[in-house]
């Protein structure tokens, strides 16, 4: 941080300091497709949800059989990418904000999207293993 | 991780008290926050009761009279006292505005004065702005082009001029830069309200040719997209302008010319 006393005994020139290693010109991409996720975020789930209150009371099968049927998967399917992929732009742009320990900052990183992408295939294959195997 | 205490050399403590003269009828207590790096000293807050009989309506009235006829050791900026130069901006009641054109009647209570949050402090009242003056000087705040030199002015139609409009009153005052949490969290590569605003003012005029290289200059996660439009930036401006708004429009130009 900028504030610290041993930074500011640095001699290096404000500008100097300011300018840094330049600019990365890839800032608009990831903003962009946080806000697309966000989006289509939005009918999918609403349809998750009002899919989960019409099936509320059915048991297992009706669960199983809901989630089978070729609208539906699909559905599913894309739900569970937007919604991690989504997760994982803004989860990264929360630690960038909040964590300034360089180890800590790439770990977490990681974490955040290894995770996500975990989660996400887990999803997807659990959808597929219902969906394909009837 | 963000620091969220203060640490233990910057707590600060409860300081001198001075009373007004005997006979004043309307008293104000100013709490003022009062650093000396040459003492070793932590920070502290002195209590001034000022008689607002013999004292001009504004907050920078009141400092001035303090330190004319109180104690001439508190140290703070000034030059204009009417809203033009932002050289007495401070945290004034909770909100960074500037002394000279904010009244002491709105304020209920004791009128708590800070200097802007965040930046180092160089004595009481007085921050150390080069880190934002430098980041101006960053985003090359002059007219770029390379048609020659016309030997009159460069024109404008009034439609282009007014595009100019709430950023050509931007007095550099730095209220918006430093209530910002995103720069107090990421002061040394955010480029901050204040100075977004004014990157937008060349990209927005008319006359400069230089917008896809300020454009390239400011697109990056860190400079630019550190905003998550908490708009603290444009509650605070005491010139009614609207930084949250420029820096939405570089946004939408970023994605307009992909």
């Amino acid at each position: 941080m900028i504030n610290t006393p041993q930074q500011t005994k640095k001699l290096q020139s404000k500008l100097g300091r300011v300018r840094g290693l330049g600019s990365t010109r890839e800032g608009v991409h990831h903003w962009w497709a946080q806000r697309m996720s966000a989006v289509a975020l939005l009918p999918l789930s609403l349809w998750f949800v009002y899919s989960l209150i019409t099936l509320t009371g059915t048991d297992y099968e009706a669960f199983h059989a809901w989630a089978g049927e070729f609208g539906n998967a699909v559905f599913l399917v894309l739900l569970v990418v937007t919604m991690f992929h989504h997760a994982q732009l803004g989860l990264q742009v929360v630690i960038e904000d909040y964590v300034h320990s360089e180890v800590w900052k790439m770990g977490m990183l990681l974490f955040v999207k290894y995770a996500t992408v975990l989660f996400a295939a887990s999803a997807i294959f659990a959808v597929l293993k219902i969906a394909l195997a009837g | 991780m963000v620091e969220f205490n203060l640490p233990a050399n910057s707590r600060v403590t409860r300081g001198q008290a001075h009373k007004a003269a005997a006979g004043a009828k309307r008293v104000k207590r100013f709490k003022i926050y009062r650093f000396d790096p040459d003492s070793g000293e932590n920070p502290r807050v002195d209590t001034y009761e000022v008689d607002l009989d013999t004292c001009g309506p504004m907050v920078l009235d009141a400092l001035i009279k303090i330190k004319n006829e109180m104690d001439s050791t508190l140290t703070f900026r000034r030059s204009c006292r009417e809203g033009v130069c932002g050289s007495c901006a401070f945290n004034i009641d909770g909100t960074n505005t500037l002394a000279c054109t904010k009244p002491i009647r709105e304020i209920r209570g004791d009128v708590k004065v800070y200097p802007l949050p965040h930046m180092p402090v160089i004595k009481d009242l007085v921050p150390d702005l080069s880190v934002p003056y430098a980041q101006y000087a960053s985003i090359e705040p002059w007219l770029k082009s390379d048609t020659p030199a016309p030997t009159a002015e460069r024109l404008q139609s009034i439609e282009e001029r007014r595009e100019l409009d709430g950023m050509w009153e931007c007095i550099l005052c730095f209220c918006c830069q430093t209530s910002c949490p995103s720069y107090w969290w990421n002061g040394d590569r955010y480029l901050g309200p204040a100075i977004l605003l004014q990157a937008y003012r060349w990209i927005a005029d008319s006359r400069d040719e230089a917008k896809g290289e300020r454009l390239d200059n400011v697109d990056d996660p860190f400079r630019l997209y550190r905003c998550h439009t908490i708009m603290n930036c444009t509650n605070t401006c005491p010139k009614h302008l609207n930084p949250g708004k420029a820096i939405a429009s570089i946004k939408h130009l970023l994605l307009k010319r992909r």
